[in-house]
């Protein structure tokens, strides 16, 4: 049987801006068709890895490749099949979504007839064909990322590369840009993308990488990373009147309480204990539960231990 | 050498600078406006021949449109966070500076047509049409790699970077024959002159419109290709160490 070639390949990447080193020597890989995320806080180090797998920075140690091409000895051709998005660039905004589509398509080399076919295809997929003439300044933030959006695949890229692609986005934009990455995921489109959203990066991504001060922290399926810290399990419940915060703490195996609006959530080494001691409690204070949930760590828990932790 | 797809996406670098960058107002002011009042300054009232005003004001004109589009596209493209995108494509550096370096050589040429046109009406008649158009290609060439090597400080502020590049061009057009004759300079002047593309840039104007020059018409061409491989190199050097510092 055929193995199946890594799409990206990140081997010891670092990067230092004077003293403070930014990318830490970091190694991962993503397979073809993989939908790899890329998590961390503010400063990790994500945008950084970015650029330096799209080739617009240069690593001071280790290196990158795009379907084999290596990013520094081989940019051009490494760019060539890679589609980005990067997080702060915008589109020209003199230009119309159609002249912008234009120029991608002629920066990738591609046919006129090709461009063109490609651009309306795009625009009507992403609602914006009846806008194409019209210069993008006097587009919305949602209509210009989805503009950013056509100009990364007008290319028909293999990789997609997507640094922030829903940040600050109304919800319906962020649910089509959802809805397309998925989509094109499922016809083999690698994609590698970073966020900080992480009910996003649970839906799209089949795998995930937390980098934490410049390190990777953590990679792994997104359900086997939550059993990880299995030890966080917690109940969520709401009353039917208000209880003192202080009577849930002193119940016998919960171990912390926070209050979540009109909910409370508990944490508890043995949920099955803590549920008997709860419904005890209620019985003795003649208290009504209202709701009852076992809620188990979600990608955030996950997202916090680790760089918490780091 | 650039590989001829580098060249068409040069190409369409050049058609997307001069659809959004020619109607920029530090263009219009520094590349149109600018040496219009300094022609009105120093020969309104001077006496001077018709021809060597022309001549003078058609190298001046032409130096200063060519070198007033390609200073402001890259830190107009940084400030306006287009560039990650554009570098993000497969294109070369080489290739980029090329389409911005072309779009000021088309802007440099088409405002030359102007002062040319103006003198024609004047009653100035050209003596070799041929060294003209040679002069104003190779000149407006030249000039457009000056005006990105200008731009290779990593600002994304365009108002420094015109600012720098006024500070030079500004001294070069004193010294360079426009205003005054370089026979007429001290020797110290002359010296000084050979420094400056548009001293032979004035020098071939003046032959193509007068049909005498200073210098020999080779010397004049061949000085201007040496510094137009100059400009050019520095500015590819320069700018491929520095992009990363514009993103």
């Amino acid at each position: 049987m055929r193995s199946v070639m890594n799409a990206i390949v990140v081997e010891d990447l670092t990067k230092r801006f004077g003293n403070f080193t930014a990318v830490d020597h970091i190694n991962f890989t993503v397979a073809q068709g993989e939908s790899f995320g890329f998590l961390g806080p503010n400063g990790a180090g994500k945008t950084t890895t970015v650029r330096m797998i799209t080739g617009l920075i240069k690593p001071d140690a280790g290196r990158a490749s795009i379907m084999g091409h290596d990013v520094e000895k081989d940019g051009l051709n490494a760019k060539q099949v890679t589609g980005v998005l990067p997080e702060t660039s915008n589109a020209y905004i003199d230009l119309s979504a159609w002249q912008n589509l234009m120029l991608m398509g002629k920066l990738y080399g591609l046919e006129k007839m090709v461009r063109q076919s490609r651009a309306e295809d795009l625009l009507k997929r992403f609602d914006l064909y009846e806008k194409r003439a019209v210069a993008v300044k006097g587009f919305s933030k949602g209509m210009k990322q989805r503009l950013q959006i056509c100009m990364a695949l007008i290319s028909e890229p293999q990789v997609l590369i997507m640094d922030e692609p829903t940040s600050g986005l109304d919800v319906q934009s962020s649910r089509l840009i959802r809805n397309i990455v998925a989509d094109l995921n499922a016809k083999g489109v690698t994609f590698l993308l970073t966020t900080h959203n992480m009910e996003e990066a649970n839906q799209l991504c089949s795998r995930i990488a937390i980098i934490n001060r410049g390190k990777v922290v953590a990679i792994d399926r997104p359900e086997v990373l939550k059993k990880r810290i299995d030890s966080l399990h917690s109940l969520e419940v709401s009353f039917d009147k208000d209880v003192p915060q202080g009577d849930l703490l002193a119940l016998q195996g919960i171990e912390s309480v926070e209050k979540m609006g009109d909910k409370f959530r508990l944490y508890a080494e043995e949920t099955a204990r803590a549920i008997s001691t709860l419904v005890d409690y209620t019985r003795s204070k003649k208290v009504e539960i209202v709701s009852l949930a076992t809620i188990s760590p979600t990608l955030e828990d996950v997202f916090v231990a680790y760089t918490e932790a780091g | 050498m650039m590989s001829g797809s580098q060249l068409s996406r040069a190409l369409a670098i050049a058609e997307k600078d001069i659809r959004i960058y020619y109607l920029k107002g530090p263009v219009l002011i520094y590349g149109v406006l600018f040496p219009m009042f300094l022609f009105l300054a120093f020969f309104l009232g001077r006496g001077m021949p018709v021809d060597f005003l022309i001549s003078g004001l058609l190298s001046m004109t032409l130096f200063f449109t060519a070198t007033a589009v390609s200073p402001v596209i890259l830190p107009w493209e940084g400030s306006m966070r287009t560039l990650e995108r554009l570098i993000s494509a497969p294109v070369s550096i080489p290739a980029i500076l090329l389409g911005d370096a072309l779009a000021s050589f088309i802007f440099g040429i088409i405002i030359s047509v102007v002062p040319l046109a103006f003198g024609l009406v004047m009653g100035v008649r050209v003596f070799s049409p041929v060294v003209l158009a040679a002069a104003i290609l190779l000149s407006a060439f030249c000039a457009s790699y000056l005006g990105m090597l200008f731009s290779t400080p990593p600002t994304n502020v365009p108002s420094n970077i015109m600012m720098i590049t006024n500070l030079v061009k500004f001294p070069l057009v004193f010294i360079s024959g426009v205003f005054i004759p370089i026979e007429q300079m001290p020797p110290w002047g002359r010296t000084i002159s050979l420094f400056s593309p548009l001293t032979y840039m004035t020098d071939l104007m003046r032959y193509s419109i007068q049909g005498n020059s200073y210098h020999p018409i080779l010397l004049d061409f061949a000085a201007i290709a040496i510094f137009t491989v100059i400009f050019m190199a520095l500015a590819m050097f320069i700018h491929i160490r520095n992009m990363p510092k514009r993103l």
